[in-house]
């Protein structure tokens, strides 16, 4: 359970890791990388999101309901998103009947 | 069975069978909550997924109208109140009184000058006529568009600032509890739980700068 006392010494490390992801994903958006710019733009953010919900929030130290509980709610935002744009993604497919 | 806690003597209620019990079952409704209101941010993310889709062009072009440097300043304001919030959290932990309301009015800091940058922001924003309505102005023949922009803009940032101003309000009540010596090593679930709120809506801003402030830069 989260009784575990997390070090102060791992707060400062997950809090510089995120200033310096975050100056990366400012540097990253005013360099021209194509299609790779959102790509990377959002793995930063996937990557500041994991380490706040690992250790400021103390997933890493809970039990494993948690982990569960704490996926089931990623996982289901995943699945609104890719189901939702899979019809505006797959309108052009067919054509328009009659056209 | 009852254990001291500061000076006051702190019992877990009837149906749990011990205090740790009772601490992991409010972790873990507080869990479920935020569960929720990721889902509920989801729902605007999923529609910002759909229209930036439809207009990739116009979202970028509207995107340059936001101010970077302010948006990366909040970001870094946010994740530094996070990390005095977790170190209140640490400083309950441990038992520090001075520890617990220094940290805590830290973060109630650190909150408002999220919330005072984002008002001077919004106060840009509507000058330049770019809050949607029958007064959005907008330049070029992009306006259609832009007005959802912004719409969702206005729609996510400001439902964040919402819950950070609740946020601010739940600190307040936690300084008090702190001042009263409410906290110590064996109870220190209401400034665990508000953590994870306030961890959450830092998480929900990590996600909203990039996709706001920093699409079609290069």
């Amino acid at each position: 359970m989260s009784d575990h006392v997390v070090p102060v010494r791992v707060y400062l490390i997950i809090f510089f890791t995120l200033m310096v992801l975050t100056a990366l994903t400012v540097r990253v958006a005013f360099t021209d990388l194509g299609p790779m710019n959102n790509v990377i733009m959002l793995g930063i953010a996937i990557t500041k999101a994991t380490l706040v919900v690992l250790y400021f929030m103390h997933v890493r130290y809970s039990d494993r309901l948690t982990w569960i509980l704490v996926s089931t709610g990623f996982v289901f935002v995943v699945l609104m998103v890719l189901i939702t744009m899979s019809d505006p993604l797959s309108r052009g497919w067919l054509g328009t009947p009659g056209s | 069975m009852s254990e001291r806690v500061g000076t006051v003597a702190h019992a877990h209620a009837h149906h749990f069978d011990d205090a740790e019990q009772q601490h992991s079952a409010s972790t873990l409704g507080m869990w479920l909550f935020v569960v929720q209101e990721i889902l509920f941010f989801g729902g605007l993310f999923t529609v910002y997924t759909v229209y930036r889709s439809a207009y990739a062009e116009p979202f970028a072009h509207a995107s340059h109208h936001l101010d970077v440097t302010l948006g990366m300043i909040n970001t870094a304001v946010l994740i530094a109140s996070s990390l005095t919030m977790a170190l209140a959290v640490h400083a309950a932990q441990v038992g520090r009184r001075a520890g617990q309301v220094g940290y805590l009015l830290l973060t109630i800091l650190l909150g408002s000058v999220f919330l005072v940058i984002k008002t001077i922001e919004y106060g840009h924003k509507f000058h330049e006529g770019f809050f949607p309505g029958p007064n959005f102005r907008y330049p070029g023949d992009e306006a259609k568009a832009a007005e959802i922009f912004f719409s969702l803009y206005f729609a996510m940032t400001g439902l964040h600032a919402l819950h950070m101003v609740i946020g601010i309000a739940i600190l307040a009540v936690l300084v008090v509890m702190a001042l009263r010596g409410r906290f110590g090593a064996s109870y220190y679930t209401p400034v665990e739980v508000t953590g994870l709120y306030w961890h959450f809506v830092d998480i929900v801003w990590i996600f909203l700068f990039p996709l706001l402030y920093l699409i079609g830069r290069h």
